[in-house]
């Protein structure tokens, strides 16, 4: 049990932080080129020459393309009308046509973004040919933003997965492990064995639990290297911080474990249980989508959702440098959730039947 | 008294599994709970060792009451389940170890008490619990049941799924701790266990039939029982239910334990019946009553 319990996170750790990127590559892109003129030609050259986009085919028509998408073999169609380069040079204004596969809604709208970026980059560079000395007098001044990143100079996708990923995986491996260790009891027959013992309430739940409560931090450690030295996660914070939370953090994850298996008579309900908070839990903890896009109800329900200030707090922390201030909010609420999970807990534990 | 229950009853849902139950058990005693699966004993044990309320009813055991006194009465019972409930990832040592732990003592102190058991499990000390032969599992669990020195002593079918050699050993231990006077109170749903017993009771559908020594509960059975063999069983059997003057007829071994409606009965007439209904090697014997067929006597 105890390689599994370490080797299958760290697993899971290098897998799904590479994995788990919103970056778009290798987009499948075709084009139906009605103008074929050196125009033309030079908008499809600067996707080729893209690394998200991977140009695949070239359609004689419209329809032919539309069969391809259909068949999911093209991601984007690009139409160029003709007539394109006449259009631009007279009357400086042309249109060109995008289709976009949208069944995962997300990956599109990504998609949208690349192409209107090369698009108005071409637009920019066609502008410039296109100016005749004359027309300098009027050019207005194009203004152009330019995003700074801050945390995360160059948005690496990875040093924003990692820590998130880290806190998922040792609130996974101790609410489970700490759910079912005491409905194991219950199923081999211990439990009834300790219970006629003069062994008190408290002692038995710290026994069973402390072991998880190292083990939650023994986890946190090795994530923490990995993220240090496979993904090289900038660690700006100080982790005492994230160890001291973690601290509290974990008791909230051990009392609901100990609260699940109160209320459950096999190892299988009790996962069961246990997979049905985890999976709530990661998808509204804000790892993934973003809580502020959820609608209204929805981040209130995240108000009670402790991997969301676990994944806030170690991102703060790790990317931002936050100190025991900034913090402060998460902290509190989580301290206030251990003391009603624990007591929840400790309060359902019955040793009479 | 060392355990008395008044009038205890206890249901679960749709089934009553206790029924207005009492009986008491004497300081020093070893007293048997005699009933088939499902007869409500378990149901008992667990009132008493005060993991489970009754519905009705008052328990005492070794003077607390299960409900006001629980803590007291868990430091001085010791409570061996039917299922094996030790560690099973401990070895033999640290499965003692800890009990003796919990209660407060060490194993040092009340070696004693355990000694004669614990001998006989001490080569494989080192031994996970899971991987020790069912006979013994059996004796680790006794022994971390005694670890505390009990003053009562709780044994929820001992000896079921034990083979014939640990159980004879098994009640041999037990009489063993009664001379140390500790009362011991033991459910088996093995007739010829009961006998071994200084009282039982005999129980069913959570009810009692009847408590006495196992003497007196045999004296008491109104007929005489005759076994009787012939070459086909079943065809006896058959043949022995359709005579008219049949009180009782149970198979029992290779014999039929058969008894007559009448005080006068005569084996011969017996006989000559059989020998109409052309059955071969007819033997038909007084016998000694057993617990057994007082129990199916009682439980008719």
């Amino acid at each position: 049990m105890l390689p599994i319990i370490f080797v299958l996170p760290i697993l899971q750790l290098v897998i799904l932080s590479n994995a788990a990127t919103f970056e778009i590559k290798n987009i499948k892109f075709s084009y139906v080129d009605h103008d074929k003129t050196s125009f033309s030609r030079a908008l499809i050259e600067k996707f080729d020459a893209s690394t998200y986009f991977h140009v695949i085919a070239n359609f004689p028509s419209k329809k032919e393309a539309n069969a391809a998408m259909a068949k999911g073999e093209v991601d984007v169609i690009l139409e160029i009308p003709r007539y394109f380069e006449r259009d631009l040079l007279k009357q400086k204004n042309t249109d060109i046509s995008v289709a976009i596969n949208a069944i995962d809604g997300a990956a599109a709208g990504v998609e949208n973004v690349y192409i209107n970026q090369i698009v108005q980059d071409f637009n920019k560079k066609a502008k410039v040919a296109l100016l005749t000395p004359t027309d300098m007098v009027n050019t207005p001044i194009d203004i152009v933003a330019i995003p700074s990143f801050w945390y995360n100079k160059t948005l690496n996708y990875k040093t924003f997965m990692v820590p998130g990923i880290l806190v998922l995986l040792v609130t996974m491996i101790t609410l489970f492990l700490s759910g079912m260790n005491i409905v194991r009891e219950k199923e081999i027959g211990t439990l009834e064995q300790m219970n006629v013992t003069p062994i008190k309430k408290y002692q038995f739940i710290i026994g069973k639990l402390f072991p998880f409560w190292i083990l939650g931090f023994v986890l946190l450690t090795v994530g923490l290297t990995i993220a240090k030295v496979v993904f090289n996660v900038p660690i700006i914070g100080n982790l005492g911080l994230i160890y001291f939370y973690t601290a509290f953090y974990l008791l909230v994850v051990l009392g609901m474990g100990l609260f699940i298996s109160n209320f459950t008579d096999t190892q299988q309900q009790a996962m069961f249980i246990s997979w049905f908070f985890v999976v709530i839990f990661i998808l509204m903890s804000g790892l993934f989508t973003p809580i502020e896009s959820m609608p209204m109800w929805a981040q209130y329900v995240t108000e009670f959702n402790p991997v969301k200030y676990f994944v806030q707090v170690t991102r703060m922390v790790m990317l931002k440098g936050a100190g025991f201030n900034d913090i402060l909010p998460q902290l509190t609420k989580t301290i206030i959730y251990a003391i009603i999970m624990n007591g929840l807990a400790v309060w359902s534990y019955q040793k009479t039947t | 008294m060392s355990i008395s229950l008044q009038h205890i009853s206890k249901s679960f849902k749709t089934v009553n599994a206790v029924n207005d139950v009492s009986f008491e058990v004497k300081e020093g005693e070893l007293f048997g709970l005699i009933g088939p699966d499902g007869a409500g004993k378990t149901t008992i044990f667990r009132i008493l060792t005060t993991l489970l309320f009754a519905d009705k009813g008052t328990v005492t055991v070794a003077g607390f009451d299960v409900v006001d006194d629980y803590k007291e009465i868990r430091n001085h019972v010791g409570y061996m389940p039917g299922k094996f409930s030790l560690y099973q990832d401990l070895t033999v040592e640290e499965n003692l170890d800890f009990f003796a732990t919990i209660f407060g003592t060490t194993i040092e102190e009340n070696y004693e008490l355990i000694k004669d058991i614990y001998v006989q499990i001490e080569p494989f000390k080192n031994r996970r619990a899971g991987a020790l032969s069912g006979g013994m599992k059996q004796k680790l669990a006794l022994s971390c049941a005694l670890i505390h020195k009990p003053k009562v002593l709780f044994l929820d079918e001992p000896t079921t799924g034990v083979d014939p050699v640990s159980r004879k050993e098994f009640w041999e231990m037990l009489k063993r701790l009664q001379q140390k006077g500790i009362t011991i109170l033991v459910s088996t749903p093995y007739m010829d266990e009961a006998e071994l017993c200084d009282r039982i009771a005999l129980i069913q559908h959570g009810k009692i039939l009847q408590i006495d020594t196992p003497q007196e509960i045999i004296k008491h059975y109104p007929k005489k029982i005759f076994d009787v063999k012939a070459d086909n069983m079943y065809r006896l059997l058959e043949s022995l239910k359709s005579y008219e003057h049949h009180y009782s007829v149970y198979p029992f071994g290779e014999f039929v334990h058969y008894t007559d409606k009448r005080e006068d009965f005569n084996p011969q007439e017996l006989q000559q019946y059989l020998e109409a209904k052309n059955h071969q090697n007819i033997k038909i014997e007084i016998t000694k009553t057993t617990i057994e067929d007082t129990f199916m006597e009682l439980a008719k």
